[in-house]
């Protein structure tokens, strides 16, 4: 082959690969990965250490979105309700600091104190998991269930229909899924979406 | 002399500030009906909140094209109600930014069954920007902060 062919073909090839669409985190159904993250405590924590785990609910949160604000206390109760059952939840913020500075580590430490956050709030510092879960918007939900080694997404979304008033609630969506799955029942809504405040990305 | 000029100064000011839009509440008929309007041959339909800063951030660049484009039509649609039901805040904040394109508050429930009727592509996340040539039918949904230059090659794209 010459030279010339080689580079046409090398130019075909480059122009497939930046015009494919970048795949965009998971679907309901896909495998999920495990992570090492950095909690507010100081300790790594992967989902690998909980040997007696279920599930998990993971929630992509921050400190400064009025969105998860809204919904701290829901969390806490998610994990006080879920934890017990096997199916922890564990928080991660992958805000980037640069661009949200009341999103910075020593931040978290405080926001988890106030808001009574007794799990796991990890820092997604390079955004890999972030990008790898197709994490948009805070809160945004991911419930994984285990099979042996084996992560499953079960349900993608929003906790429940309305973020401005728990009493006027009329939909649990992560509730529903999880309950679901502790029966060993399929999971009726999958996946929903809610507005949110913008995971604040690294500038590329 | 100088006191004509202040007069004159003064008198602008107080123009300019009663110009600002006062919102309306819109159903997400509505909202739609505008959103298929083609009143100018270019439609850009920006979702914002009051408490969403990269919103807030972008809004001057919406702002400017909104006064120095004549074939550009800008709405801002405030989702501030999906959290507070009291408008106040956004009319507020209107008037303290003196804003100028035209700015509906959506009062809808249950964001789940209407974000995807807005553009199937959309997580629900804010800002977000649609932008429609209403003459070739194209559009574009930009879910992500806009910087200088992208609203003009965007408008380019739906060309």
């Amino acid at each position: 082959m010459n030279t010339m062919k080689k580079a046409m073909i090398g130019l075909v090839v480059a122009l497939f690969f930046a015009g494919s669409p970048v795949k965009k985190g998971y679907e309901v159904g896909d495998s999920a990965t495990d992570f090492k993250l950095k909690n507010v405590d100081g300790r790594i924590v992967s989902l690998a250490g909980y040997k007696d785990a279920k599930g998990f609910i993971i929630v992509f949160d921050c400190n400064t979105c009025p969105y998860s604000r809204a919904y701290d206390e829901r969390i806490v109760a998610l994990s006080k309700k879920y934890a017990p059952q096997n199916f922890p939840l564990i928080a991660i913020n992958a805000n980037d600091p640069e661009s949200s500075s009341g999103d910075s580590f020593d931040n978290m430490v405080k926001d988890a104190r106030r808001k009574g956050y007794d799990f796991p709030y990890l820092v997604d510092e390079t955004q890999e998991v972030a990008k790898a879960y197709g994490a948009t918007n805070t809160p945004h939900v991911f419930v994984l269930i285990k099979n042996g080694s084996n992560l499953t997404v079960a349900y993608i979304g929003t906790i429940d229909d309305n973020a401005r008033n728990p009493s006027d609630v009329t939909k649990k969506y992560v509730e529903n899924a999880v309950d679901a799955l502790l029966a060993g029942k399929p999971v009726t809504t999958t996946k929903t979406r809610a507005v949110g405040c913008g995971i604040k990305w690294k500038s590329a | 002399m100088i006191g004509n000029r202040i007069l004159v100064l003064v008198f602008s000011f107080c123009t300019q500030v009663s110009l600002a839009q006062k919102a309306e509440l819109v159903s997400l008929a509505q909202l739609q009906t505008l959103m298929a309007s083609a009143d100018q041959p270019v439609q850009i339909i920006n979702f914002w909140a009051t408490w969403c800063a990269p919103c807030v951030k972008e809004l001057p660049l919406l702002e400017k094209l909104n006064r120095e484009r004549n074939d550009v039509r800008v709405t801002l649609v405030s989702m501030d109600m999906d959290l507070d039901t009291n408008p106040e805040k956004v009319y507020k904040f209107i008037s303290r930014k003196n804003i100028q394109s035209r700015v509906v508050i959506l009062n809808e429930r249950d964001p789940n069954s209407w974000i995807s009727t807005i553009d199937t592509s959309w997580s629900g996340a804010l800002p977000a920007t649609l932008i429609v040539n209403s003459t070739t039918g194209k559009r574009r949904f930009w879910e992500r902060e806009l910087h200088e230059g992208d609203l003009e090659r965007l408008m380019e794209e739906v060309k």
